[in-house]
C-alpha cells in the first residue's frame, strides 16, 4: 500500500523565555490512503502539536518546526512555500478540532463558514458553494439543514457544532482528516454518535484519519492502528487489536489501566497514573516515563531505549521500553495480575506530593 | 522518613513541572521587571519626596511678592535678555520663583491624588461588597443610582459640584482642597462600588466561596477572607488608574480656575494664570505643563505594569 | 427593534430626571447670587428684586423646580441670567459649532485609531507595535489642556502654522479637532490593539486557518469583524469623552460653542444654562450608549436585542 503520509523524525519546539519546549521530539510515523491511525497519550504529550505540525500551523514564534520531513502524497510540507501549503490545507488535509464550542467564527454564518473553503479550494460559486454546503450538512445528519444553514454557531447544540465541523472537514474531499480529540468536549451520549458518524464518513469516503485522543477506550473500535505519545515521542506502535491485546509499555498499561470496561471483571479496579508528566523544557535523562514507572530500574534512569520490535508480538510492533525488550525483567509480565512493585508505587506518590508542595506555596 | 529528603532532592531534579511563584510575588516579580513601570514609580517616589521636602527644597516663598519684582522671566538656559541669575527657571507675572512654585505644587497633586482615592475605594468597596453580597434594596438602589451617576460625564458632574459650593465656607477650606476631595469622592465611588458589585457577584458563584458556606463561615468572614482578597487585583490596577486621574481633575479644574484658590500654587493654576501671557512668556505656562505630563505618565506606566503584572490572562 | 428602542428611549425620562434634579438642587445649594457677581458695582437692590422677581427666585424651591421642569416639556430653557438671551436661544448658536467640532474630532480619532491599533496587533512586539503604544499611552494620558499648550507652543508660537483661538476658517479648527481627537484615538487605538490581540488568537482562526484561507482573509473575514465588537462598545464612552472634553478645548480655544458658554456659566452661577447643557450633554451620552448597544446588537448575532 503506498503511503499517503510519511513523517520522519519530527521535531517541533516552542521557543519561551524560560527555555526551549520540546513539544514534538523525533516522532516518525505513517499514514497509508484510506487508512485510520490512532494518536493516544495523556494531555501534553505532544499529539495536537503532531497534528498542527502536519498542516504548518504551529505559531511561529513561539513555535517552530525544527528538523524532520512531512512526505505527503510525495511532496515534503516542510519544504512548500506558504501558498502551496495553503493549497494543501482543507482541500488535501483538513483538521477536526477539539472544542466546537470556540473552533467555531461566532459571527459568521454557518453558511459562510463552509462555503469559503469550497469557493476557494474548488472554484465553486456563491450558489453551487452553498448548494453543497446544504449537502454536507445533511450528510452528517442536521435536521433541516436548508434552514439551519444561514444560522450562526450559537444556535447550535455542542454536538451539532462538532458535526458542522465534520462538514467543514469534508467539504473538500481532503485525502486526510487529522481529527484532534473530536468529542473530548461533548458529553458522553453524543461522543458514541459523533464516533459513528466519523467511523462510517470515513469508510464512505476513504479518506485517511488521524485521531488523536487520550482515551484508549475511543479508539479501540475506530483505529486499524495505534501510536501512544509520551513526552513528545512515540513510545509504542502496533495494530489496534494487538495493542489492547498484547501491550509491552508500562505507560500502556497505565492508560489501560485507567478505562473503566465493561467487559473486565467486576473486580478489576480503575487505577489511575501517579504523577504528572515531566517538564518539556528539561526532561528526565532517561526513559522519559521513568519517574511514574512502578516497574524501573536504575538502567531507565540512566539511558533512553529506543524505540524496537518487540520479541513475542506482532512484526509491527515497536516499544520504547528496557523492561520488555530482549532480555528484559518484563518481557514475562501479565500487567493485568502484576500491578508492579508497591513500594515503587508508594514512593513516586511521595515524590508527586513533594512536587505539588513546593509548586504551589501559599494556597 | 528518612527517605523524605531523597525523595525532594529527586522530586527536585526530575523538575516535573517549573517552579512557581506565589500569585503575589509572581506580579511583584513582572512589575519590577517592567522598565517603564520601575521609571514610573521611582519618579512618583522623588515626587513624594520633593513634596514632603518642599520647604527644605525650593529657594524662595512660593507665595510672597518680592519687593522689587522681576517679573515675566525666562529660564536661564534660554539666553534671553530677560532672564536673571537668581531664578533658574524664570519668574511669573508678579515675579515670583517659579522653581519655588512648581515645587510646592507638587503637594497638592500628591495629595489630591491620593487622599480622595483612598476615600473613594473606603466607600467603593464597602458599599459594593455588601451590594453584590446581599443584593436586596441596597444593590436595586446602587444600580438605580449608577445609572443615572453615568448620565453625567464624571467632569461634568464634579465641575457642577466645586463650581456650586465653592464660595460657600467649606470651599474656601484648606484653600478649596478639602471640596475637591470630597467632590472627587462623590463622582468616583460609584464606579468602584460598581467594578466591586461585578466582582463580587461573580467570585460569590465560585465553588471556594460554596466550600465556605457549606463549613458554616459568617457573611463577613466570607467577604473579608474569601471574597475581598480575590476582587483585590482589579481593584488595585483601578486604584492605580484613580490616582493620576485625581490629579488630573484638580489640574483641570484649576486650569479653568475653579480649583485650588490663588494665591497657593498648584501646576493647573500656574497654567491658568501664565496663560493669557503665554506669548510674551511661554515657560511659566510650559514648566508645569511638563510637571503634569512627566507625573500622569509616570502614574500610567505604573498602572500599566499592575495591570499586566495583576491580569493573568496576559500571563504567556 | 423598535419596540426596544422605543422602551429605551422611554427609560431615558427618569434618568434625565435624576440628571435635572441633582443639578437643580447642586445650583440652589450654591451660596451667592447671580446677581452679585460684580462687586465693584452690585446692582441697586430694586433692579435684583425685579430680576428676582422675573426668574421665580423668590418662590419656594419646590415651586420652582416643578415650574422649570414644565417649562422644559415645552422645550422653554427659560433666559439666561448672564446674558439676558433665551437659553435655546445660546444653546441654539453654540450647538452647531460643538457638533462640528464633536462630529470632526470622533471621526479624525475614529480613522486614525481603527488602523493603527489593528496594524498594531498585527505587528505585536515590532517598531510599529511600540510606536503606536507609545501614542496610545501619550495620548490617553497627557490632558488635553496641557497638550493644547505644547501645541500652541510648537505650532502656533513657533511654526505660525495655526492662529491660537478663533472658529471659522478651516485653519482656526485644525488644532482644536486634532487635540480634542487625540485622548479618544489613543483610547480606541488601545481598545483596537487589545481586542485584535485577543480575537486573533481564538480557536476559530486557527479553524480559518486550516481551511487554507489566505492570511488577509483570515484577518479581515474572520478576526475584524470579532474584534470590532468591544471596539464598537466603546465608541460610546469615547464620544462621551468627546463631549467632556470638548468645553475645556472650547474654552482653550476660545471656540463659540457650548461649552465654552457652560463654563462661563457655571462661573457666573447662570444655573437656566448650567441646567439646560447638562441636560443637553446628559441626553447626548444616553443617546450614544443607547446607540452603541443597537450596534452591538447588529454587529454579534449572539446578542438579541429585538425581543
Amino acid at each position: 500500500m503506498a503511503e499517503l503520509l510519511e513523517v520522519t523524525d519530527l521535531h517541533t519546539q516552542f521557543f519561551t523565555r524560560d527555555g526551549v519546549v520540546r513539544a514534538v521530539d523525533g516522532v516518525s510515523f505513517h499514514v497509508a490512503a484510506g487508512e485510520t491511525l490512532g494518536i493516544v497519550g495523556e494531555s501534553g504529550c505532544g499529539k495536537s502539536v503532531t497534528a498542527l505540525s502536519l498542516m504548518r500551523l504551529i505559531p511561529q514564534p513561539p513555535g517552530k518546526i525544527v528538523r524532520g520531513s512531512i512526505m505527503f502524497d510525495g511532496q515534503d510540507i516542510l519544504k512548500m512555500d506558504d501558498d502551496d501549503v495553503r493549497g494543501i490545507r482543507g482541500n488535501n488535509i483538513a483538521m477536526i478540532f477539539q472544542d466546537p464550542m470556540t473552533s467555531l467564527n461566532p459571527v459568521l454564518t454557518i453558511s459562510r463558514q463552509i462555503s469559503e473553503a469550497l469557493e476557494l479550494h474548488l472554484k465553486m460559486d456563491k450558489s453551487e458553494a452553498r448548494k453543497r454546503t446544504i449537502e454536507l450538512l445533511e450528510l452528517v445528519n442536521i435536521p433541516s439543514a436548508k434552514k439551519r444553514v444561514d444560522d450562526y454557531p450559537h444556535q447550535f447544540s455542542g454536538g451539532m457544532r462538532q458535526r458542522v465541523m465534520i462538514a467543514m472537514a469534508l467539504s473538500c474531499n481532503p485525502k486526510l482528516i487529522l481529527a484532534d480529540e473530536p468529542t473530548t468536549a461533548l458529553d458522553v451520549t453524543i461522543q458514541a454518535q459523533i464516533l459513528d458518524l466519523l467511523k462510517n464518513l470515513a469508510r464512505e469516503f476513504r479518506t485517511a484519519f488521524i485521531l488523536i485522543t487520550h482515551d484508549l477506550g475511543v479508539v479501540a473500535g475506530m483505529t486499524q492502528r495505534i501510536n501512544v505519545m509520551y513526552a513528545g515521542r512515540i513510545v509504542e506502535k502496533a495494530d489496534t487489536v494487538e495493542l489492547f491485546a498484547n501491550p509491552k509499555m508500562p505507560y500502556t498499561w497505565g492508560l489501560l489501566r485507567s478505562i473503566p470496561r465493561l467487559d473486565e471483571s467486576r473486580r478489576a479496579k480503575l487505577v489511575p497514573i501517579e504523577g504528572l508528566p515531566p517538564d518539556l523544557i528539561a526532561p528526565p535523562p532517561g526513559c522519559k516515563f521513568e519517574p511514574r514507572c512502578q516497574y524501573r530500574h536504575d538502567v531507565c534512569r540512566e539511558k533512553e531505549p529506543d524505540l524496537v520490535h518487540i520479541p513475542n508480538s506482532k512484526p509491527d510492533h515497536d516499544a520504547r521500553c528496557w523492561g520488555t525488550q530482549e532480555g528484559g525483567w518484563l518481557v514475562d509480565t501479565d500487567w493485568k495480575r502484576e500491578i508492579g512493585d508497591t513500594h515503587v508505587l508508594e514512593v513516586i506518590k511521595q515524590e508527586t506530593a513533594s512536587v505539588t508542595a513546593t509548586e504551589t506555596p501559599g494556597v | 522518613m528518612a527517605t523524605a529528603s531523597t525523595t525532594q532532592e529527586r522530586a527536585a531534579e526530575l523538575n516535573f513541572a517549573r517552579k512557581q511563584r506565589s500569585l503575589w510575588g509572581d506580579a511583584a516579580y513582572r512589575l519590577f521587571r517592567n522598565k517603564a513601570a520601575v521609571g514610573g514609580l521611582v519618579i512618583i517616589v522623588s515626587a513624594f519626596l520633593i513634596a514632603i521636602f518642599a520647604q527644605f527644597l525650593a529657594p524662595y516663598n512660593p507665595i510672597e511678592i518680592p519687593q522689587n519684582p522681576a517679573s515675566q522671566m525666562e529660564p536661564l538656559w534660554t539666553g534671553s535678555k530677560y532672564t536673571d541669575p537668581r531664578y533658574l527657571l524664570g519668574t511669573d507675572f508678579l515675579g515670583r520663583d517659579i522653581v519655588s512654585r512648581l515645587i510646592y505644587a507638587s503637594r497638592i497633586s500628591m495629595v489630591v491624588g491620593f487622599v480622595p482615592t483612598f476615600i473613594v475605594f473606603g466607600l467603593g468597596v464597602t458599599v459594593g461588597m455588601t451590594a453584590g453580597f446581599f443584593g436586596g434594596w441596597l444593590d436595586q438602589l446602587l444600580m438605580r443610582f449608577t445609572d443615572i451617576i453615568y448620565a453625567f460625564p464624571d467632569f461634568l458632574f464634579l465641575l457642577i459640584i466645586v463650581a456650586s459650593f465653592r464660595a460657600s465656607p467649606f470651599g474656601k477650606l484648606l484653600d478649596g482642597l478639602l471640596l475637591i476631595f470630597v467632590a472627587i469622592a462623590i463622582v468616583g465611588w460609584v464606579g468602584v462600588a460598581r467594578l466591586t458589585r461585578g466582582q463580587v457577584l461573580a467570585l460569590k458563584e465560585r465553588e471556594f466561596v460554596e466550600a465556605a458556606r457549606a463549613v458554616g463561615a459568617t457573611p463577613r468572614r466570607i467577604m473579608t477572607k474569601h471574597l475581598f482578597p480575590n476582587a483585590l487585583a482589579p481593584l488595585i490596577v483601578t486604584a492605580a488608574f484613580a490616582v493620576p486621574s485625581a490629579i488630573l481633575n484638580e489640574a483641570t479644574l484649576s486650569f479653568l480656575g475653579v480649583g485650588i484658590i490663588p494665591p497657593t500654587p498648584s501646576w493647573g493654576q500656574m497654567i491658568n494664570e501664565g496663560f493669557p501671557l503665554f506669548a510674551s512668556n511661554p515657560w511659566a505656562v510650559l514648566l508645569p505643563a511638563i510637571c503634569i505630563s512627566v507625573v500622569m505618565l509616570s502614574f500610567t506606566f505604573v498602572g500599566d505594569g499592575l495591570r499586566d503584572a495583576l491580569d493573568p490572562r496576559m500571563k504567556t | 427593534m423598535l419596540k426596544y428602542t422605543i422602551r429605551r428611549l422611554l427609560l431615558m425620562i427618569p434618568t434625565l430626571f435624576f440628571v435635572a434634579l441633582i443639578t437643580f438642587a447642586l445650583a440652589k445649594a450654591a451660596p451667592g447670587s447671580p446677581f452679585d457677581k460684580n462687586p465693584d458695582k452690585p446692582p441697586r437692590q430694586e433692579i435684583v428684586d425685579r430680576w428676582i422677581k422675573f426668574y421665580g427666585l423668590d418662590k419656594p424651591v419646590h415651586e420652582q423646580f416643578i415650574l422649570y421642569m414644565s417649562n422644559i416639556v415645552h422645550l422653554d430653557f427659560g433666559t439666561s441670567i448672564r446674558r439676558q438671551r433665551a437659553v435655546s436661544d445660546i444653546l441654539g448658536q453654540g450647538f452647531p459649532v460643538t457638533a462640528q467640532l464633536g462630529i470632526q474630532a470622533l471621526i479624525l480619532a475614529l480613522a486614525v485609531a481603527l488602523p493603527l491599533g489593528v496594524i498594531s496587533a498585527l505587528k505585536q512586539n515590532t517598531m510599529v507595535d511600540y510606536a503606536s503604544l507609545f501614542f496610545a499611552t501619550v495620548g490617553t494620558t497627557i490632558p488635553s489642556f496641557v497638550m493644547a499648550i505644547f501645541f500652541i507652543y510648537i505650532f502656533a508660537l513657533g511654526l505660525h502654522l495655526f492662529p491660537i483661538t478663533g472658529w471659522g476658517t478651516p485653519q482656526h479648527m485644525v488644532m482644536p479637532t486634532v487635540i480634542l481627537a487625540l485622548g479618544a484615538a489613543a483610547f480606541l487605538a488601545r481598545i483596537t490593539r487589545a481586542s485584535m490581540l485577543e480575537a486573533i488568537r481564538q480557536d476559530y482562526v486557527r479553524t480559518a486557518r486550516s481551511k487554507g484561507l489566505r492570511e488577509q482573509v483570515v484577518i479581515v473575514g474572520h478576526v475584524l469583524k470579532n474584534a470590532m465588537i468591544p471596539v464598537a462598545t466603546v465608541v460610546g464612552p469615547a464620544a462621551a469623552g468627546l463631549i467632556t472634553g470638548s468645553f475645556i478645548i472650547e474654552t482653550f480655544f476660545s471656540v463659540p460653542g457650548i461649552g465654552r458658554e457652560y463654563i462661563l456659566s457655571i462661573t457666573a452661577l447662570d444655573y437656566p444654562v448650567i441646567m439646560a447643557t447638562t441636560l443637553l450633554y446628559a441626553f447626548f451620552i444616553v443617546v450614544a450608549n443607547l446607540s452603541v448597544d443597537l450596534v452591538y446588537g447588529m454587529l454579534d448575532p449572539r446578542i438579541k436585542v429585538a425581543k
